[in-house]
């Protein structure tokens, strides 16, 4: 344990790496995810290649997904840093799979909210801001708590593409060290005590955003 | 064994103490059915009405106090100590004298009418198949469903599923019927179509019948004695023209006055 | 860009025998994490507190730490503890016990979503516990839980790619090799990316088929 001790720099590095990808990458797959959630619900023209969108990044691999940006695009003439290309990569791939949690939140709004809304006379707008997307968010947080989690899982595979991330650091430290059974026990125990701050704060969230009215959201 | 237990009441609750949390559901209640009575139980919500079925059915057990079956011990609870004999086989056997129709039906959704009604012989008492729908097919006849046969319980009404569900139960040839509610659930123009059933049920007069309701109507139709249970306790009892019509006790008066201004 | 089709159908035959390890490898981490899963379930179910509680914990951690490193540790550090697995078994056991906590999740949501007032009525009929169990809990539990591990395997398909990274030579690995050996990526990466979409695509309409089989006759959808 000692060894791995005098490397600690070298993981907090990587800690920092794995926590930026995964921030940058969780908001860039929120706004991906709410804008073509909404847009799934408009005119075919947009509703379409929207949805072409979801289905091709949630039908190919992640890391599939990743490989194409970092060793495709350059041939295009697109040369991103490993940084970007794992931020758009698993933006894009999970931003799929957040736009299905809205599609579906929205989805099973009960119509009798909306008819509410019609029968005081709101615009759709109105009725969107005000009305839908308050109590839809409170039912999305624990599905997106759990789509972060998975983003935070993915990120390990941007060690793959060079990042210096969590992972990768780890690697270094075993091929160094070979003290393999250290290095891959911090490495676990470290994803497991992110992840359940992921979790415990979108609980948190969740306790305080629905706090008062969480029975009636949950009614079906 | 045999002789006690032809001549031994239906059901018979001795002292039974039963509570949820704080409330006192059944507070040393005694009550004796006699064999082929049909009794009718009403009261509030939350006087225990259902609970005491659901006691005989073996869904609930009690604190302390004694509950009989057609002569045998279902539980007999003093300080805590049970000193009826356990045992999983004893309880079915036990169980083998009862059946019992919900307020939901509760039939199985994945089985047609004719699979939920053979089910019971099937599986409980090991019958064949063809013997076991062939009954099953005669009792959906008598409830009025012989053209249902295959279909699902989704596919029902309420009525006919309520229907299916009392074939189901008297499949298993129960001694002691009991009915939780079983109108309660329905659109009241079905109302008639299951009472009509029930009351057909109650021409057999072997069969011990115990039903809990709120609607008054069921209870003209059925009852040979009516039971006003408030707080877990059997506050008035008698024959349905005595106790509906004539109640002595101010509790049961204010009660039906209620039920008669809703 | 450069995209030979001369080129992509050249390596396309060994990218589908790569595939052919993808899916065996995706099958048999697909049984284990049924297994894991139902072990997990039976010991998170009417068990004493401690047993259920540390299960939950074992749960979390399956679901709370990355596919790769599971397959890290399972192929680079138990040799230190004198257990050496071949990449196709390291894989398949990393991809067993990472999604055995999904499979027990969809086992639990099955179980739950058969009312307890099933159970009464089976109570009230007097059945046996085997034939509550086989006729009336298992065949209304399976309803949810069957397109749910239909969707599990959709995406168990899609990480078995990580596994390249163990050398387990399934399509990543080929499309890798190739790219560093002729010196071009696009090709291999992207009929790997088709390939993963046509299965993607044949899974969901095989769940599609799975949830209509699986409604109960007489509900709405």
């Amino acid at each position: 344990m000692d060894t791995i001790w005098n490397y600690r720099w070298l993981l907090l590095q990587g800690l920092g790496v794995t926590v930026q990808v995964t921030v940058l990458a969780g908001l860039l797959a929120l706004a991906l995810g709410i804008a073509t959630g909404l847009a799934r619900r408009g005119p075919p023209l947009i509703a379409w290649p929207v949805h072409i969108y979801v289905e091709v990044f949630r039908g190919t691999s992640a890391l599939v997904q990743l490989f194409v940006l970092f060793f495709v695009l350059p041939g295009m003439g697109l040369r991103l840093d490993p940084m970007t290309c794992g931020v758009v990569g698993l933006g894009l791939c999970y931003g799929a799979y957040c736009s299905e949690v809205v599609r579906g939140a929205l989805n099973n709004f009960p119509r009798a909210q909306r008819e509410a809304a019609v029968a005081l006379n709101l615009t759709g707008t109105q009725t969107l801001t005000r009305v839908v997307l308050p109590q839809a968010l409170l039912v999305m947080l624990p599905q997106l708590g759990n789509l972060m989690v998975e983003l935070l899982k993915a990120s390990s595979l941007v060690s793959l593409i060079t990042l210096a991330d969590l992972t990768f650091q780890a690697r270094s430290i075993m091929r160094l060290t070979l003290h393999t059974v250290e290095a891959m026990s911090v490495l676990l125990v470290a994803y497991f005590v992110l992840a359940q701050l992921i979790s415990f704060g979108a609980r948190a969230l969740e306790a305080r955003l629905g706090g008062a009215w969480r029975g009636r959201t949950e009614e079906r | 064994m045999s002789a006690t237990a032809t001549d031994a009441p239906a059901v018979r609750f001795a002292a039974a103490c039963k509570s949820f949390g704080d409330t006192r559901v059944l507070d040393r209640f005694d009550l004796d059915i006699p064999r082929g009575e049909k009794t009718v139980i009403i009261g509030p919500s939350g006087s225990g009405k259902s609970t005491l079925l659901r006691i005989l059915m073996t869904l609930e057990g009690i604190e302390s106090g004694r509950v009989e079956i057609c002569g045998e011990t279902l539980t007999d609870r003093f300080d805590g100590v049970e000193r009826a004999p356990r045992g999983r086989g004893r309880l079915r056997k036990i169980r083998g004298h009862v059946g019992m129709v919900f307020q939901q039906f509760n039939l199985f959704p994945h089985m047609s009418a004719l699979e939920n009604v053979a089910c019971g012989p099937r599986l409980s008492l090991r019958r064949s198949r063809v013997e076991a729908e062939a009954e099953a097919e005669a009792l959906l006849r008598r409830v009025g469903l012989g053209d249902k046969l295959g279909s699902y319980p989704l596919q029902l009404s309420g009525g006919q599923q309520q229907r299916v569900a009392i074939a189901r139960a008297m499949a298993l040839r129960p001694e002691v019927m009991l009915f939780d509610e079983v109108t309660s659930a329905l659109d009241p123009e079905l109302i008639g179509e299951v009472l009509a059933v029930m009351r057909e049920l109650a021409s057999e007069t072997s069969l011990t019948m115990l039903v809990v309701t709120h609607q008054m109507g069921v209870a003209r139709a059925l009852a040979d004695r009516v039971c006003f249970l408030e707080n877990g306790r059997l506050v008035e009892q008698g024959p349905p023209e005595q106790v509906l019509d004539a109640p002595e006790n101010p509790r049961t008066r204010e009660f039906l006055h209620a039920l008669n201004l809703a | 860009m450069e995209f030979s089709f001369a080129f992509a159908l050249e390596i396309l035959p060994k990218l589908l025998r790569g595939a052919v390890v993808t899916i065996e490898a995706t099958l048999v981490g697909f049984l284990l994490a049924i297994l894991v899963g139902a072990g997990l379930t039976a010991l998170r179910r009417g068990t004493p507190r401690l047993v259920s509680g540390v299960t939950r914990w074992v749960m979390e951690f399956l679901r709370s730490t990355p596919l790769l490193v599971k397959a890290y540790f399972l192929y680079f550090a138990l040799p230190d503890f004198g257990l050496t697995m071949a990449p196709f078994v390291a894989g398949v056991v990393a991809l067993g016990l990472h999604h055995g906590a999904f499979a027990s999740e969809i086992m639990r949501a099955g179980l739950d979503s058969v009312p307890r007032s099933q159970r009464e009525a089976a109570i009230a009929l007097n059945l046996p516990e085997g034939a509550w169990r086989t006729r009336i809990l298992i065949p209304q539990a399976a309803r949810p839980v069957l397109p749910g591990f239909g969707n599990l395997f959709i995406s168990m398909l899609k990480d078995t790619p990580v596994l390249y990274s163990i050398s387990l030579a399934e399509m990543m690995f080929v499309a890798n090799e190739i790219g560093s050996l002729q010196f071009r990526y696009n090709e291999a990466y992207i009929v790997v990316a088709l390939i993963y979409l046509v299965f993607s695509l044949l899974g969901a309409v095989g769940v599609r088929l799975l949830e209509r089989r699986m409604t109960l006759p007489g509900s709405r959808p």
